[in-house]
């Protein structure tokens, strides 16, 4: 619930801190409508389309209505995956104003005792502190590896959990070792002549769930004949404080992060997860009213790029790749990749230079899976709509190999694979991991 | 007002589900694509076929409640704002092609049917429904034929009025009647259908459709012609026109509208051309080669600096996708754009475009000018700020500067966006007080309570506004 003081305070730092010129700039077209995941699955409700939103947006600001329960719905039933702006022809910036009125509501909110527990840990306590992320994944590592894992699937324990919970704990990844995740290399040089000097970033979960896709990727890289920087001063993105209503911390991250990428002689950072790559793209916007880093910032900003684009630009894609056995690949674009970076060729590229790789589109590929950050998680019912939607799109292409460039999608199209029954017959994988098996490596 | 007892009767119609009457759920119903207006809707309801609909207007009509008909609110003159409040009435169920006859070449529809949907339906039979308003993939057939949209190809091929042989309506006091049919001839009475196409939902609610469809072309060429001079531009339009040449589309636009859709699409306009005509020809192989030739000497003659010919189906598609999303990528350079759709007979088109500019100087504003230039129909548009009221006050007095013009070359103050509530006040100028009179007389037959989007067409008073203050 919503106190009829925290809606005051709500309404007044719409008022003060809300873009009135950017609120201004959606000329109400429509042309977002058909873009917009939720507003389709929520059987065309205009309070779950871009448009709705901004209106919402304007009239809290405006003093037109107050920022209800209803309201407050509206903006966190909303995805994040911003496909409504590549749409828009008035280049209304969305993303950032649905970020602020977020932050707006979370600050001025009394959030429940759990809520408050699970936000402090989370956002404050784990993910941005590294040795943190890693204990933890390793909590995971030991369920899966004791026998543990083995011991309550067949106790029947889950049954308590949730059904999409249950398919969840069934798709995650084998976590690495706690020595594999600790001991990081800070250097590796170009396997031939070198040709760029880049620097990466490895990312929270990427760099300890996902290890194995980030020694993927940097050995492409290596391959493509790029010197690596790795700074262990880097952090996590801070996205996921971002988009939940925790933009001081999201400011604090970004800080350390670009501090510890400026000094080094690179022409390029590169990022393999769309989800950080965007939110790391934005931190000249998220830092422009700081005097000390805004410029700092924007020059950061300047060097980000996913690895598919760096290796399409070191025409990895002329080497010889190739799959042992010929399969139809389909590829779902990460939102935040191709909407906010705007990369959505490249790894196409990539697929369609794979020998025995028959790249088929499906039908949407550039809209959301469901997955976005931690919502399929706190919004199922929305998200298991879009999945099976998305879903129905794959299996008219006879995919037997869904790829995609972010984590969170990877992990919905497993359980999108769960839930269809497809287990064993269709794999989901990350590009840089289909790469390099294509490229004949075995990752290390 | 919607009183408790209303609210009741109204929810058992169409069920909880379906009845909104929440802060948030009404906001997002009151306004549409037009600047300026923007008003709450006492509750919205979305019905699930005609019977509910029907029912639905009996209950409002007795207890005498505004209500609105209301497809995806692309429209642009505040024709689906509910500027009086009472009812929003969504289509979103009753959104079914529910036939293509291929023998009788038409296609009947439920109103919340997209445009373009239903455009690709009919295509992917070797048919062709030819309007195409530039919203086409946002808005739908009902919303279409209440504002009778027009579109890129209402040159050659007219506009939503040619294609709609028959409607299912439902009246203010409940009655469903049935329209024409689909019939190539049919003067059974008086026409209806015509009647009602165009009506902006101010005599009776559309539940159902037929429209005409036609063999799809078999081959399409586009180019664009560039100049260095806007009025040689609006004069080879009217130099292709006097050839006998009708194009499928003829597009008129200037540099600042050619440098804000560059922003938004890249595609390498030509930014640097004052002006450009998009055009496009469609037809049996041999006629769109011998038009297209003579249409490209046409623009040499007439000053283009170059023609270029779209190499590939993507590259003109990707040209006319670009013009499509003008309106709104003008609003890169302004906050708000008020755009106009005064229509004069193509032969005066240069005569306009002079016009259009020359008042524009003369109350120093900005007016970019786009639109279909061969069928007449320009859309200037004015880049300013609502905040700024000095600059809004002059954009008003061009606006009906520009509308005097039009009319004195023998135009209209609107072409295909519809008069709605926005150009209420400037009605009189086209039709004299006798043909508003009519007009009434003709709303007050359908409508006796005045329920059906009430303040739509007709001015309340004799206040001249078009960016009217609310």
């Amino acid at each position: 619930m919503t106190t009829e003081k925290e809606m005051k305070q709500i309404q007044n730092e719409f008022k003060e801190r809300m873009d009135e010129g950017e609120l201004l700039n959606c000329m109400r077209c429509g042309f977002c409508l058909p873009s917009c995941p939720t507003y389709i699955e929520s059987g065309f409700q205009e309070t779950h389309s871009p448009r709705g939103r901004i209106a919402l947006m304007k009239a809290v600001a405006d003093g037109m209505i107050e920022p209800d329960e209803d309201v407050e719905r509206s903006l966190s039933l909303c995805l994040g995956c911003r496909a409504c702006e590549p749409v828009c022809p008035s280049g209304v910036k969305y993303g950032q104003l649905l970020e602020e009125a977020r932050d707006i509501i979370h600050q001025n909110k009394k959030h429940s005792l759990g809520e408050r527990v699970m936000r402090k840990t989370a956002f404050h306590e784990l993910f941005p502190h590294q040795n943190r992320m890693r204990s933890a994944v390793s909590l995971i590592g030991l369920y899966q590896r004791s026998g543990l894992q083995t011991a309550v699937r067949k106790s029947g324990m889950l049954r308590v959990l949730p059904e999409h919970l249950r398919t969840m704990e069934a798709v995650l990844p084998d976590v690495p070792k706690s020595k594999d995740m600790k001991h990081r290399p800070r250097f590796l040089p170009s396997i031939g002549p070198m040709k760029k000097r880049v620097a990466f970033f490895s990312g929270c979960l990427m760099d300890t769930m996902f290890l194995p896709t980030n020694n993927a990727t940097l050995k492409l890289l290596q391959l493509a004949g790029c010197d690596i920087v790795i700074p262990p001063e880097q952090a996590c993105c801070g996205a996921l404080h971002g988009h939940s209503g925790e933009k001081n911390t999201g400011k604090e991250l970004a800080k350390q992060n670009i501090a510890a990428f400026e000094a080094l002689d690179v022409d390029a950072v590169i990022t393999n997860a769309g989800g950080c790559g965007a939110f790391l793209t934005e931190y000249d916007h998220l830092l422009k009213d700081d005097p000390e880093w805004s410029e700092r910032a924007a020059a950061f900003v300047q060097k980000l790029k996913d690895f598919s684009s760096v290796l399409v630009e070191l025409d990895f894609h002329q080497m010889d790749l190739a799959l042992e056995t010929p399969q139809v690949v389909t590829y779902q674009d990460s939102c935040h990749l191709r909407n906010v970076m705007h990369t959505s060729l490249e790894p196409r590229q990539l697929l369609k230079s794979i020998k025995g790789a028959e790249f088929k589109e499906m039908e949407k590929a550039d809209s959301c899976c469901g997955s976005a950050g931690i919502y399929n998680i706190v919004e199922v019912e929305m998200s298991m709509k879009i999945l099976d939607s998305k879903m129905a799109a794959v299996k008219a292409t006879e995919a037997i190999l869904i790829v995609t460039a972010n984590p969170g999608c990877l992990l919905q199209m497993k359980l999108g694979i769960e839930r269809e029954g497809l287990s064993g017959k269709v794999r989901a994988v990350h590009l840089a991991d289909l790469l390099l098996e294509a490229a004949g490596h075995k990752t290390s | 007002m919607i009183t408790k007892d209303v609210k009741e009767q109204l929810i058992q119609v169409s069920g909880p589900e379906n009845f909104d009457d929440s802060n948030a759920g009404r906001l997002v119903y009151s306004y549409d694509a037009t600047p300026q207006y923007q008003s709450m809707p006492d509750a919205v309801i979305a019905p699930r076929n005609t019977d509910e609909i029907s029912r639905i207007l009996t209950i409002c009509s007795e207890h005498r409640v505004p209500i609105v008909p209301r497809g995806s609110g692309t429209n642009l003159c505040g024709g689906t704002c509910p500027t009086e409040g009472g009812l929003v009435l969504l289509f979103k169920h009753m959104n079914q092609i529910l036939e293509i006859d291929e023998e009788n070449l038409t296609a009947t529809v439920q109103p919340g049917v997209i445009t373009l949907d239903m455009i690709r339906a009919v295509e992917s039979k070797g048919l062709f429904y030819p309007p195409d308003p530039s919203s086409m993939k946002i808005s739908t057939i009902g919303g279409n034929i209440n504002e009778n949209s027009g579109g890129l190809r209402g040159l050659k091929y007219g506009v939503t009025r040619d294609y709609v042989i028959g409607l299912e309506v439902v009246l203010a006091n409940g009655d469903i009647i049935r329209t024409g049919g689909k019939l190539a001839k049919d003067v059974a009475g008086y026409d209806l259908t015509r009647l009602f196409v165009g009506s902006e939902g101010t005599l009776g609610i559309v539940t159902e459709a037929i429209v005409k469809l036609v063999p799809k072309p078999e081959t399409k060429k586009t180019l664009l012609a560039l100049y260095e001079n806007i009025d040689a531009a609006a004069q080879t339009v009217s130099d292709i026109i006097a050839a006998k040449i009708i194009p499928a589309t003829l597009e008129f636009l200037d540099q600042p509208t050619l440098l804000v859709i560059e922003d938004y699409a890249k595609i390498g306009l030509p930014t640097s051309a004052k002006a450009v005509l998009l055009i496009e020809q469609d037809g049996p192989f041999e006629t769109v080669e011998r038009d297209m030739e003579k249409i490209e000497a046409i623009c040499k003659k007439g000053d283009a600096v170059s023609v270029q010919t779209a190499q590939t189906e993507e590259e003109a598609f990707a040209l006319t996708e670009a013009r499509r999303s003008a309106l709104s990528a003008l609003a890169r350079l302004k906050p708000t754009t008020i755009l106009e759709d005064a229509t004069v007979p193509r032969s005066e088109i240069a005569n306009m475009v002079k016009a259009i500019n020359d008042i524009a100087a003369k109350y120093d504003i900005s007016i970019c000018t786009f639109g279909h230039a061969g069928d007449g129909n320009l859309h200037p548009t004015c880049t300013t700020d609502i905040r700024n009221k000095d600059e809004m006050e002059r954009v008003e007095q061009a606006f009906a500067e520009i509308f005097e013009k039009a009319i004195e070359l023998g135009g209209t103050i609107t072409g295909e966006h519809g008069v709605g509530e926005m150009k209420a006040p400037y009605l009189e100028m086209k039709l004299k007080k006798e043909g508003i009179d009519a007009m009434k007389a003709l709303k007050a037959a359908f409508d006796p309570r005045n329920i059906l989007n009430p303040g739509k067409m007709f001015a309340k008073d004799a206040r001249k506004r078009v960016v009217a203050e609310r």
